[in-house]
């Protein structure tokens, strides 16, 4: 107790030190990278380690800065690294609405429930994320293989004659992205139904309204705020996905993720991934103001 | 049992004793936020010993005063000296002075015990003087045989009576009370409300109060300081507040009241008549006020002090005839709502003293309202 | 819609979410005690496959390294996570508070390649300047740290924020500074939020693949990594096994925690009752 006083005493107000440490780390393992990565994207492939060439030099006297533009002319006429960009952002809306659809109606239908089955439903729903991510992806290779049981399944039951090629195309990855991302989509969706007052619901039923157009007019606007988190808090990650398009999506599941990857670790080209890297940054930029815009006020307390 | 006059064994800090007088004085405090205002140049001088009840309703800045007092607001100008010592720039934790919260603010993961010799354990006091304090605190609020449960196990009253053994155990020399009995259920109420005060008198501690009910405040403070809109409007003690209120505003805050609006027609030494548009004749006030004809003024009669009666009074100022529209019956007294030909509508209270009394009146019947020349009041605000 | 037509829907709407949810997990773990290799094939119960998992060294190795990774990340992230709460929840507005928002809730959504590359390539830099060798199990530890107290944070503060202010004016009140208040009064009381905040990082340190792949060195690779290159080259039991052991786990945990909670919970409950009964 009294050196917890004498502590009071001397530091030069508390305050400051819980702001600074967070802030000081943050600041420096996760706000400096970033302009590393674009002072690094404007450097060169080298046979060198590290494997880039330096941007500020001091030649002759001359202190000379030389901005490779070469990696970002590279992604912008290349056909292969545009495709890519687009075909994350479509992959990952696609999946983002597909995981919406399914997850409305659980965490409508658990937030109709009494409070004890509430958490208990919850607790169920959150409880797969828990368990590795990568083995609920490799569960589902075993499932859509050509051979695998979903397959054999539906052979067995006659519904279809030969397998239906589901692992290694883009269909695999939306399965995937919507299995693992699912309880982040339920949970916002749940924490704002939740809070919806029943009785909205009864004084439009008693005006008049169809249980559809009730849902439709009343429910789903006052879920706004709750599907908005649930999409941002799904796209943002799944553009820039790797595990699951490498391992359950095939050569026409292009993603960024795996651009960037393969640049990093199979070309060894730090500058290029760099470069991916910026860009992929750039383009998710708006997305994740909103979201930053949205979580802050949930944060400090304050009801969207 | 007197506690200590004292503030538990810290520094007692510049100043001294000051005038019991002038215990707490409260000087041209402001506090503004974000350019409101929630209290505007307020000014109030409370002495040793007494409970002083600041009331009003939501937005009239008197919980807003109480926290700058507690130190949980910086007022935006002026200065707070308790017994002398000026508070502006003490930190909560090192007035000499406790607060008990509005939803008792019990700690749950202590028991009672612990919960009350919390403030004594920051003061540095050994183990025996703590104990032995818990239990004065204990006996004090008659909680001896709860000690050792923790808040969710108590009852509304109980974590009330460990609240304030908790905010009266270091001694302090003042005492907020925010909203004392807001929590309580209105039977428990009237009966913590005595208790309360007989505890505090016991304990010999100063005691400013906040609230919004008129009846605590009355029955509670020994003087009653009326806020509205950031301003005091009146302060008093609860008599001179029911029967002399100042303005309109405290006529008809507290209790029920009649309110007349006329115009002053003869403005003599010894009497007035106002004549107003809901009244047949002039009101006859019997004594002189400091207005003067063709004043605008209120005129306020409390429900208690009308006469009611099918006959006509033999007096000859200060009655009216009207109908009776309607009877609320509350068991101890009837209220009659008379309406008068103007439209004005008087609220006569008729205590039932004798069983199945009230005269035989019923709706609809014609009577006669009257009052005495000076069983009212003349407001100039 | 009538009441039974209602219940129907919601028995559908859930039976069918669940299954979705878990059905996947209990093939994995049904195939983990199949004979053969084919994982697709049922020839027969065996438990070989745990055999060969409990002898492969490699695993085990990245196991024990994975777990201790996780066991630091979530300590440390709990410690900073919660000064990061506190910062959120607790303190008026300061020059650059809009800036530490956004580092608090960017981490929530950033790309696992982004967060992976760029701590990488900050650790390299670092490295030229200051010989710090990247790739053992500090490097790990610190991406980790950076990008699981952002979780911490928003459980910690959401428990922060339902917080009756009261309690710690009521503290300040009667002689605590606030250092004091928030050892005291508020740790205790917010003690639950913590522990699913280290909970929380401790899952998500133990199951990271990607940013450990930058920034994981030869000698210090974690079980994910392993994982993932087995599984890349196609499928195998021993996985299943592993993943049966790591569910079983969790279910456990998640079970245990549940009957704690609830015991608790049935007990405060017959407290109030009680006391509601006494009527003091």
């Amino acid at each position: 107790m009294n050196i917890l006083r004498s502590l009071g005493k001397r530091l030069p107000g508390p305050r400051w030190g819980v702001i600074s440490v967070p802030y000081v780390w943050l600041l420096l393992f996760f706000a400096i990278p970033f302009l590393i990565v674009l002072k690094i994207s404007f450097a060169k492939l080298a046979i060198a380690m590290p494997p880039y060439t330096p941007i500020l030099e001091y030649i002759d006297e001359a202190l000379t800065l030389k901005l490779n533009l070469g990696n970002y002319t590279a992604l912008f006429t290349d056909s292969q690294y545009i495709q890519a960009y687009l075909s994350s952002i479509k992959i990952a809306a696609i999946s983002t609405f597909l995981a919406l659809l399914v997850a409305y109606p659980i965490a409508y239908v658990i937030a109709r429930l009494p409070p004890s089955s509430r958490n208990i439903a919850m607790m169920l729903v959150v409880l797969p994320s828990w368990t590795s991510f990568l083995i609920r992806v490799y569960a589902w290779i075993g499932i859509l293989k050509n051979n695998g049981l979903l397959n054999n399944l539906l052979m067995k039951i006659g519904i279809i004659d030969e397998p239906l090629q589901i692992l290694y195309t883009p269909l695999a990855a939306y399965i995937g992205i919507v299995y693992c991302y699912l309880p982040f989509m339920v949970l916002p969706l749940y924490t704002n139904l939740v809070k919806h007052d029943n009785r909205l619901l009864e004084a439009a039923y008693d005006l008049g309204a169809k249980p559809w157009k009730a849902f439709f007019t009343i429910t789903l606007p006052l879920s706004k705020a709750g599907i908005i988190a649930g999409c941002m808090l799904v796209m943002i990650p799944a553009v820039g996905e790797f595990v699951i398009p490498e391992l359950l999506g095939g050569p026409d599941t292009l993603m960024i993720g795996r651009v960037l990857w393969g640049e990093f670790f199979n070309n060894r080209d730090w500058p290029a991934a760099s470069a991916v890297a910026i860009v992929m940054l750039i383009l998710l930029l708006v997305p994740i103001l909103i979201f930053n815009r949205v979580q802050q006020r949930e944060l400090e307390g304050r009801l969207t | 049992m007197a506690a200590e006059q004292g503030n538990g064994g810290k520094d007692a800090g510049q100043g001294g004793k000051a005038n019991p007088q002038e215990y707490l004085r409260i000087v041209d405090v402001r506090k503004e936020f974000d350019g409101f205002v929630a209290v505007d140049d307020t000014n109030l001088t409370i002495r040793k010993g007494e409970i002083f009840a600041l009331l009003g309703g939501s937005g009239s800045g008197k919980s807003t005063l109480l926290r700058c007092l507690a130190g949980f607001e910086k007022p935006s100008s002026g200065k707070i000296y308790l017994d002398g010592q000026l508070l502006n720039d003490l930190p909560p934790y090192e007035r000499p002075l406790n607060m008990m919260f509005q939803s008792y603010a019990l700690f749950p993961h202590m028991t009672v015990e612990q919960n009350i010799a919390f403030g004594l354990k920051q003061d540095g006091l050994s183990k025996d003087a703590i104990r032995k304090r818990v239990e004065e605190m204990l006996a004090l609020v008659q909680l001896g045989k709860l000690a050792k449960r923790k808040p969710h196990q108590l009852s509304g009253g109980q974590q009330q009576r460990v609240a304030l053994a908790r905010s009266l155990a270091k001694g302090p020399k003042l005492l907020l009370l925010d909203e004392p009995m807001g929590a309580l259920d209105k039977k428990l109420r009237s009966q913590m409300q005595l208790e309360l005060v007989s505890i505090i008198e016991k304990s010999g501690v100063t005691c400013v109060m906040v609230t919004h009910d008129q009846e605590e405040a009355m029955t509670m403070a020994t003087r009653i300081a009326l806020m509205d809109q950031g301003w005091i409007r009146q302060v008093g003690t609860p008599d001179e507040i029911y029967e002399q209120p100042t303005s309109r505003f405290a006529a008809e805050f507290i209790g029920s009241v009649n309110l007349i609006e006329g115009v002053v027609e003869e403005d003599e030494a010894d009497y007035v008549t106002i004549r107003s548009p809901q009244l047949p004749d002039p009101i006859y006030i019997g004594h002189g006020i400091s207005g003067f004809e063709g004043q605008e003024v209120g005129f306020a009669v409390r429900p208690e002090k009308l006469g009611i009666g099918k006959q006509e009074p033999e007096q000859p100022h200060n009655k009216a005839k009207g109908v009776i529209e309607d009877i609320a019956y509350f068991g101890s007294h009837s209220v009659y709502h008379v309406r008068l030909p103007s439209g004005y509508k008087f609220m006569a209270n008729f205590a039932n003293v004798q069983r199945w009394a009230s005269e035989g009146l019923t709706w609809n019947d014609e009577v006669w309202v009257w009052w005495g020349d000076n069983d009212g009041v003349v407001l100039t605000s | 819609m009538s009441r039974v037509g209602q219940r129907t829907v919601n028995w559908v709407v859930l039976g069918l979410g669940f299954a979705f949810l878990y059905v996947p997990v209990f093939i994995l773990m049904v195939y983990s005690f199949n004979e053969s290799r084919l994982a697709t094939v049922w020839s027969g119960f065996s438990f070989k496959w745990y055999g060969e998992l409990f002898r492969d060294e490699k695993m085990l190795r990245a196991a024990w390294i994975s777990i201790k990774v996780a066991f630091w990340t979530a300590s440390a992230a709990v410690v900073l996570g919660t000064m990061a709460a506190l910062v959120m929840t607790r303190m008026r507005r300061f020059p650059g508070k809009t800036l530490f928002g956004a580092l608090i809730t960017a981490p929530l959504v950033m790309p696992e390649v982004i967060i992976g590359l760029s701590i990488l390539l900050m650790f390299v830099s670092l490295g030229q300047f200051i010989g710090f060798k990247p790739g053992g199990i500090l490097s790990i530890w610190i991406a980790h740290v950076t990008f699981t107290l952002a979780f911490v944070t928003v459980v910690v503060s959401s428990r922060l924020s339902e917080l009756d202010k009261s309690l710690e004016e009521a503290a300040m009140d009667l002689g605590a500074n606030r250092i004091k208040v928030f050892f005291l009064i508020t740790l205790p009381i917010i003690a639950p939020a913590l522990v699913s905040g280290w909970l929380l990082a401790f899952t998500l340190s133990l199951d990271d693949v990607v940013i450990a792949s930058f920034v994981a060195g030869p000698s210090s690779t974690t079980l994910p990594i392993e994982v993932f290159s087995s599984v890349r080259r196609g499928l195998s039991p021993k996985i299943n096994a592993l993943a049966t052991l790591m569910i079983l786990v969790v279910s456990v945990a998640a079970f245990l925690g549940w009957w704690f909670m609830y015991r608790e919970e049935k007990r405060r409950q017959r407290d109030v009752q009680l006391a509601l009964q006494e009527n003091g």
